[in-house]
Parts: structure tokens; C-alpha cells; sequence
């Protein structure tokens, strides 16, 4: 019975930081109709000037503050200088279709590059500010700590407050109209590059958010050739094209399923077959509902 | 290399293994060995350029893809001792199994779902081998194809061995992937590729067509796993791990993803990167960290400047404005 | 303060859509374009509300160069589009639609005035606020499209085919709808149609175009009654 609960909380926890990710994923897809890759490589660095902040300050919070910006700051200037440029240059061709996914994948080894270049290869720990020692029920410890409570809280408070921005005020109707028809939106007066420029920056700071909860989640450590941050990339476009890559609500259901799922066959079937898990949950999704759980049919998936 | 018959393409890839012959004997050890890392990637990319450049489908798993070529062959050698043909061709055929269904599976999907499907094999596949003890767990399996038969003398090297079995595999290999992007089927995936709804109204099946393609090129990644197997001398998941399919794909379009001449420019950079960054690194006097990831940086870097600027791959820009030249 | 256009070039790649077009349309009169189908009439909207960029001449309004900018910016200056094909955001609710036209405004109070005095005017609108556009009919979706617009507080508004699709009865209390918004807003209104004779009797002037020059202009009275104009587009 414990073991049944501590797969449940698991599968929660690494769900819940995934659809942080997937969401991330989901906000450039629906502002610049790109499956950016690198996003999950900026989520990485961000974790690790997150890392570097708490060297010098030794506060998580601002760490994880400035962690944000920094995603923020990022996303945002990749939209600007890059972006733009591929999505001009790359409109013709007989690969135009797959070159910005090819593109974006350059640009995550650049930024994997960069940061085993400024940090050195090895893995860095971001220690947690609450304990990750499991609370107690009876004689059983759960695996789950008040970090990973803590994790769990921020996420829903960060999922609850991005369906606010985008349902409830005027910016987020801007966001929405500029993904949904950039045209129309210009021609009512939205000044959609700029809109758009927002909209990446939203997904750097989640992305920053996952990253850095990811450290504070396992063993803490982190580097650019780990498992963790492979299971991080992928889960989050799993977890987004589970929920129909369309909405952000899809995307947080996609990555507690996916949590939830790959926690089972962790605990329950095998250790060596946790990583194929994703691959096979995308692949009987895709079939059963192509269109992801919240997703409307489309005409053809461009 | 266009417009001529099989039998003078024939000749000239006769011309090209001799030419290797010599040149095998010319150079030194590093060399001959980088030349079959070369061969390893000429075919592996070659396979990317038959699935992502003819058929139009993008894969980001093909290190998968060698992965399942080089346990094959490895298996095949431990516990049968084949002989390495037959190592090889096991390799070959397990992998296009494996490509087969993996197509069947692709048939439907396009763009970014393709891509994430594949990446998500690309990172799950090989962790499978520590499900499996037959499959050696995290340390795998050795493959040793065995020393370098004495009639070739006494001075010839592992490496040179290693080399041979590469050139040789690598020229079949891309003679007969030339005959076959030549045939019907390379002009039923380029027309898919172009506009997949044409195609069908035109009669052409798009899901055996794009299995096919699948299946085809999964069985050269098979081989290019074989073969890197071969120069590593053992096969394990760390062997094939992300960055791998990254490299191909990069090699891929670097080379011209929609055409076959260019993949050795592909190929070579890829094995000349690390060591030109190496050169420059410690030229800079630059620490460890800088030196071992700057041929990461410098490829994926080159990999962007491609897709923006140069498409198409340099062998068809080249083409494209040699015919321009003509019609002004 | 007129909308003056002189000499609008404006190619596709290799084709001259648009070829030395020029006319000029008093404030608070409503000009009719007209032409056949392809003949450029799409693309001199376009044009001028900056989704196109111009090759060649000159479009001012109200000592604005309409040729040079983003829509974005345009739209600030007082002109509004509404581009083919009932163009309303489908995912969008019909109050959102409605919203989206005033988000640039600052004056919140004013635009929430707007937004009742465009349900004044399409009274079908105001029944269907929270409804998605997508399960508009299509003439309710034009006129959503031209709530929109007005909500921007317009002074010149450009209308791409509206009547496009719509039943002949809808089509006439669209064109009513829009004489009432010139008349009683003084707005200045160039409307693209298709539909020659329902669009030369509300205006009070009008262009031809034809293979993207100017085959006719003059008041509208005229072109009515204009032998040529009436065989080649009003089928008489």
C-alpha cells in the first residue's frame, strides 16, 4: 500500500515540474507555431545561473527569482535574434517544414555547449531550502518531503496564475489572439511581434522554474549530458503533444499523466524500463487520440 | 554523377576502392582510423538523407536505429561466432525490422511529432539494454571482428582491417542506395515528399511508401552501427546516446540532406571538427571544459548557419546557381 | 483631410497587381472599388492598411503616409481594416472579438463605450457575447468583423467584401448598416465589392478597377448609369 502511494506522489512531483516544461513548450508552439527544443536547454541554464546565484547569495529564493528573469531575458532575446531570422530564411524549400526543428535542435547544443564550457562538464548540486527528507506516517516514510510539497504547491500556484493572465486580463487576450489569428490581430491594433516577444519570454521563465525544481527534486545535481535533463526535454514535448500541444491545461494533464505513468513502471514493472516509457505512452496516444486529450481535430496537423 | 548509366557508376566506385587501397597505405594511423569514422557516418548519414531528404520524414532517432545494428551484430558474433558479413547483414536486417515497424507506426505522424517520437526513442532505446542481461547491461558487449587476415602481411594494422571492412561495407552500401533513390521508389518518395496529397491521388500508397523508406533506412543505420561498433570494439547504451542522432542529423544537413553527392562533406567535417577545435582550443591555451565541448559548439553552430543559408546542402546550391548562370 | 492615393504600385513577386492606381476620397464620403474578380482590389486595401507593401506612389491620410508602417501602428492612426473572409477570431468569444478591436486604446471607459454602442448597432452581437465566433452565422460573423473594427475608433475604414457568402437579405442590411455608420459617424468608408450594384447604391463615389488599374472613376450616380461600367459589372 505504501509503495502505491509513494509511486502515486513520485509520479506527481516529476509531473508536475514536467508541466512546467510542457508548458513552456506549449506557449511557443501557440505564438510562433514552432516546436522549440531548445527551450528545455534554456531551462537547463537558467538552473544553472540559478546555481551560480546561490553561490553568492545563498538564498533560494532569489536564486529561483533571478533564475526566472534570466529564463525570461533569454527566451525573449532568442525570439528577437534568432527566431525571426529562421522563420524568414527557412519559409521556402524542400526542407522548410522540418528546418526549424532542426534549427532549434542547433541551438540547444549550442546552449548544452555553453554551459558545460562556462561551468566545466560535471554536475552541479542546487541545495533545496526545505528538507528533502520523507514525512513519516506511522513506521513507513513517504517519498515525500516537504521540498518536493513545496514543488508540487508552486507549480499549481504558477499553472493558476498563467490561466488567469491568459483568460482573465487584456495582455492575455493579446497572447491569445496573436497565436490564434496574428493577422486579424494586427489589423485591430495588437502589436503582435512584440506580443509574441512576451509570449516566449512567459515560456523561458517556466522553463527557468522547471529547471531549477528539477535539482531541488532527485539528488539535486544536474549537468547537460544527464539522463535527467534527456527525460526533461522529452517529457515536456511528451507531456505537451499528450494534451494537444494546444492548450496549457492540456499540457499540465499531459505531464501528470506522463509523471504518473513512467512512476508506475519505475516501481512496478522495471528500473531499465523507465525511459522507453515516454516513448511508448506518445506512441499509443498519438494513435488512440491524435489530437492529444484537449485537442480539437484539425483539417491536417501542418 | 547525375546523368550516368549503372554500368559507368559501377566503374567508378571500382576506381573509388582502389583509390582507397592506396590511400589506406599512405597515411598514418590516426588517419586511417578517422577514415573509418568516416566510413561509420558517410553511412549513417546517407540514411537520414533517404529518410528526412527523399521521403521527407525527420527522424531524430537514427542513433537508435545503429544501436539496434550494432547489438545485432555483436550478439551475432558472441554467440555464434558468424563471420563478419554475417554479423553485418544481421545487423542490417534486424535494424530494418526495427525500422519497419517503427515506420509503420511514423506513417501517420508528420513534423514535430515525428521528430518527438523519434527523440524520445532515441533517449529510451538504449537504456533497454540493462532490462536485458542477454544485452550485456551498462557495460554491453564486445564485438571484436578479429585481427586482420595474415595474407594481407605482416604490417598490416587492426586499423587498416577496420578501415577496409568500412570502405568496402560504405561503397556497396552507397551504390546500391544510389540505384535505389534512382529507381521508382526514390521518385514515389520524392513526389510524397513535394505534396503528399498529390501523390496519393496520383496512386501511391503513402503508408508502404513511407515504410519502405523507413525500413531502408533503418537497415544503413544498422550498418553504420555495425560498423561503429566495429571501431569501438564494443556496443553499449552509452555508445549511442543522444548526441549521436544530433550528429548524424547535423552531418545530414550539412551534406545536403536532399542529395547523396555531398555526404562526405558531411561526413569528414564531422570527424574533422573535434580535432580542428582541439587544435584551436590549445592553441588559446583554454581549459578542459573549453577544449571538449567546443567541437560541440563549432557543430552545432555550422548546423544553424546551414539551415538558414545554405539549405539545400552546398552540392545543390552549387547546382542550382550553375543552372542559373546557363539560362541568363 | 481626404484619403489621397497617386500612383499605387504594388507587385506580387513577379505580377503587378496594383499599377498606377490613383484617386482621392473625401472625409465622411463612402467609396465604392469595384472590379472583377483578381483585378487588385484586395490588394489596394492591403496596401494601405500596411499589410502590403507598396512598390511604388503614395497613399495620406490625414498627413499620414499610409504606405509606410505596420498595420499595428496604422491602427493608431485612425485607420481599421477589415480584411476578406469574415475575419473574426473563431477561437475567440464574440465579446472578446469585440474587446480584442480596443486593446490598443488607453481610455478604457471610452472603449467600453464603443463596445456598447457596437452592440447598439448590431443588436444580434449583444445576444451573444460569451458565445464562441466560430458558432456565429456567417453575417453575423461580418458584422462582428466590423464591430471589431469600429471599436477601434476609426476614421477611416476600409471594408474588404463584405457581402462575400452572405444571403441576399443580410447582404442588404449589411450595406444599410454601413451607409448608417458613414452618415451618422462621419466616418470615412472604402468598401471593396464584388457586388457592383449593392455597393455603387450606397456610395457616393467610386473606382474601377480592372487588371489593377484604374478603369473608372467618378460619383456613384454616374457609374450607375454609365453604359460601359454597367455592362461589364452590373449586367445590363
Amino acid at each position: 500500500m505504501i509503495q502505491f502511494i509513494n509511486t502515486i506522489l513520485i509520479g506527481l512531483t516529476s509531473g508536475a515540474i514536467y508541466s512546467l516544461m510542457a508548458m513552456a513548450i506549449v506557449l511557443v508552439w501557440r505564438s510562433t507555431r514552432v516546436i522549440n527544443f531548445a527551450q528545455a536547454g534554456l531551462a537547463l541554464a537558467s538552473a544553472y545561473i540559478g546555481y551560480q546565484v546561490m553561490q553568492s547569495v545563498s538564498n533560494y529564493w532569489v536564486a529561483l527569482i533571478v533564475a526566472m528573469f534570466a529564463g525570461a531575458a533569454l527566451s525573449a532575446l532568442i525570439e528577437i535574434a534568432f527566431m525571426r531570422l529562421l522563420l524568414k530564411h527557412t519559409s521556402s524549400g524542400p526542407i522548410a517544414s522540418v528546418a526549424p526543428i532542426i534549427a532549434t535542435l542547433g541551438l540547444l547544443g549550442i546552449i548544452k555547449a555553453g554551459i558545460a564550457m562556462i561551468w566545466g562538464g560535471q554536475d552541479v548540486v542546487v541545495k533545496p531550502p526545505l528538507s528533502n527528507t520523507g514525512f513519516s506516517i506511522g513506521t513507513h516514510t513517504l517519498v515525500f518531503s516537504p521540498m518536493k510539497l513545496a514543488i508540487v504547491i508552486s507549480v499549481a500556484t504558477l499553472v493558476l496564475v498563467f490561466s488567469v493572465i491568459f483568460q482573465r486580463t487584456n495582455i492575455g487576450l493579446a497572447l491569445r489572439a496573436s497565436a490564434f489569428a496574428p493577422e486579424i490581430a494586427r489589423l485591430a491594433g495588437v502589436r503582435v511581434d512584440l506580443v509574441r516577444t512576451l509570449g516566449w519570454a512567459l515560456s523561458g521563465a517556466a522553463g527557468a522554474v522547471a529547471g531549477l525544481l528539477l535539482t531541488s527534486n532527485g539528488n539535486g545535481s544536474f549537468s547537460p549530458e544527464s539522463m535527467e535533463f534527456s527525460l526533461l526535454l522529452i517529457s515536456g514535448f511528451i507531456a505537451a503533444v499528450i494534451g494537444g500541444l494546444e492548450s496549457l491545461v492540456g499540457a499540465v494533464i499531459g505531464a501528470l499523466v506522463l509523471g504518473l505513468v513512467t512512476s508506475f513502471v519505475l516501481m512496478y514493472i522495471s528500473g531499465s524500463l523507465f525511459f522507453i516509457a515516454p516513448f511508448v505512452v506518445l506512441l499509443l496516444v498519438l494513435f488512440i487520440r491524435p489530437q492529444g486529450i484537449i485537442g480539437v481535430k484539425a483539417g491536417r496537423r501542418a | 554523377m547525375h546523368k550516368l548509366s549503372n554500368k559507368k557508376r559501377l566503374v567508378i566506385f571500382l576506381l573509388l576502392g582502389v583509390a582507397i587501397y592506396f590511400l589506406s597505405g599512405a597515411v598514418d594511423e590516426l588517419r586511417v582510423y578517422q577514415g573509418a569514422s568516416v566510413a561509420v557516418f558517410v553511412v549513417g548519414i546517407s540514411s537520414i538523407i533517404l529518410l528526412t531528404g527523399y521521403s521527407g520524414q525527420v527522424s531524430l532517432g537514427q542513433g537508435a536505429l545503429l544501436g539496434v545494428g550494432g547489438y545485432a551484430a555483436a550478439l551475432m558474433r558472441i554467440h555464434y561466432n558468424a563471420p563478419i558479413w554475417l554479423c553485418f547483414s544481421a545487423a542490417i536486417i534486424v535494424a530494418a525490422i526495427a525500422g519497419a515497424l517503427l515506420g509503420l507506426a511514423a506513417a501517420r505522424l508528420s513534423g514535430p511529432y515525428l521528430a518527438g517520437t523519434t527523440l524520445a526513442l532515441a533517449v529510451g532505446l538504449p537504456s533497454i539494454a540493462n532490462q536485458f542481461s542477454l544485452l550485456g547491461g551498462e557495460q554491453g558487449l564486445l564485438f571484436d571482428v578479429g585481427f586482420p587476415p595474415l595474407s594481407l602481411g605482416q604490417d598490416f594494422t587492426q586499423y587498416k582491417w577496420f578501415f577496409w571492412i568500412a570502405s568496402l561495407a560504405t561503397l556497396i552500401a552507397i551504390f546500391w542506395l544510389q540505384n535505389v533513390m534512382r529507381s521508382r521508389y526514390g521518385r514515389s518518395w520524392k513526389a510524397v515528399r513535394g505534396n503528399d496529397v498529390a501523390a496519393e491521388l496520383a496512386g501511391i500508397n503513402l503508408t508502404r511508401n513511407k515504410t519502405l523508406a523507413f525500413t531502408l533506412s533503418a537497415g544503413l543505420a544498422g550498418l553504420s552501427g555495425a560498423l561503429l561498433a566495429m571501431t569501438i570494439g564494443t556496443v553499449s547504451p552509452s555508445a549511442f546516446p543522444l548526441s549521436l542522432s544530433f550528429s548524424l542529423l547535423t552531418g545530414a544537413v550539412l551534406s545536403g540532406v536532399t542529395t547523396l553527392g555531398g555526404v562526405m562533406i558531411g561526413s569528414v567535417t564531422l570527424v574533422a571538427i573535434p580535432e580542428i577545435a582541439g587544435a584551436v582550443a590549445s592553441r588559446l591555451g583554454s581549459s578542459e571544459a573549453v577544449t571538449n565541448n567546443l567541437p560541440g559548439l563549432l557543430v552545432s553552430a555550422l548546423l544553424i548557419l546551414t539551415v538558414l543559408f545554405v539549405p539545400n546542402g552546398p552540392v545543390e546550391q552549387l547546382r542550382y546557381r550553375r543552372e542559373h548562370r546557363v539560362k541568363k | 483631410m481626404s484619403l489621397v492615393v497617386k500612383g499605387l504600385t504594388v507587385d506580387h513577386g513577379a505580377i503587378r497587381a496594383i499599377n498606377d492606381v490613383s484617386f482621392t476620397v473625401e472625409k465622411g464620403k463612402l467609396a465604392a472599388v469595384i472590379g472583377a474578380n483578381g483585378a487588385g482590389k484586395s490588394t489596394l486595401l492591403r496596401a494601405l492598411s500596411g499589410l502590403n507593401s507598396a512598390t511604388a506612389g503614395t497613399a495620406e491620410w490625414s498627413n499620414h503616409n499610409l504606405l509606410h508602417g505596420k498595420p499595428e501602428a496604422h491602427v493608431r492612426k485612425g485607420v481599421s481594416h477589415v480584411s476578406e473572409g469574415k475575419s473574426v477570431v473563431a477561437e475567440l468569444t464574440v465579446e472578446e472579438n469585440l474587446d480584442l478591436g480596443a486593446l490598443w486604446r488607453r481610455n478604457r471607459r471610452e472603449a467600453t463605450e464603443s463596445k456598447n454602442q457596437a452592440i447598439e448597432l448590431f443588436p444580434r452581437l449583444g445576444e451573444r457575447l460569451s458565445q464562441r465566433a466560430d458558432t456565429l452565422s456567417g453575417g453575423e460573423r461580418q458584422m462582428l468583423a466590423i464591430g471589431r473594427a469600429l471599436m477601434s475608433k476609426p476614421e477611416l475604414l476600409l471594408l474588404d467584401e463584405p457581402s462575400l457568402g452572405l444571403a441576399p437579405l443580410v447582404i442588404e442590411q449589411i450595406f444599410q448598416t454601413i451607409r448608417g455608420i458613414v452618415d451618422s459617424m462621419g466616418l470615412t468608408v472604402v468598401l471593396v465589392e464584388q457586388n457592383a450594384m449593392g455597393a455603387l447604391k450606397i456610395a457616393d463615389t467610386a473606382v474601377v478597377l480592372n487588371l489593377g488599374r484604374v478603369a473608372a472613376t467618378g460619383s456613384a450616380a454616374d457609374l450607375i448609369a454609365d453604359p460601359a461600367v454597367r455592362a461589364a459589372y452590373l449586367g445590363y
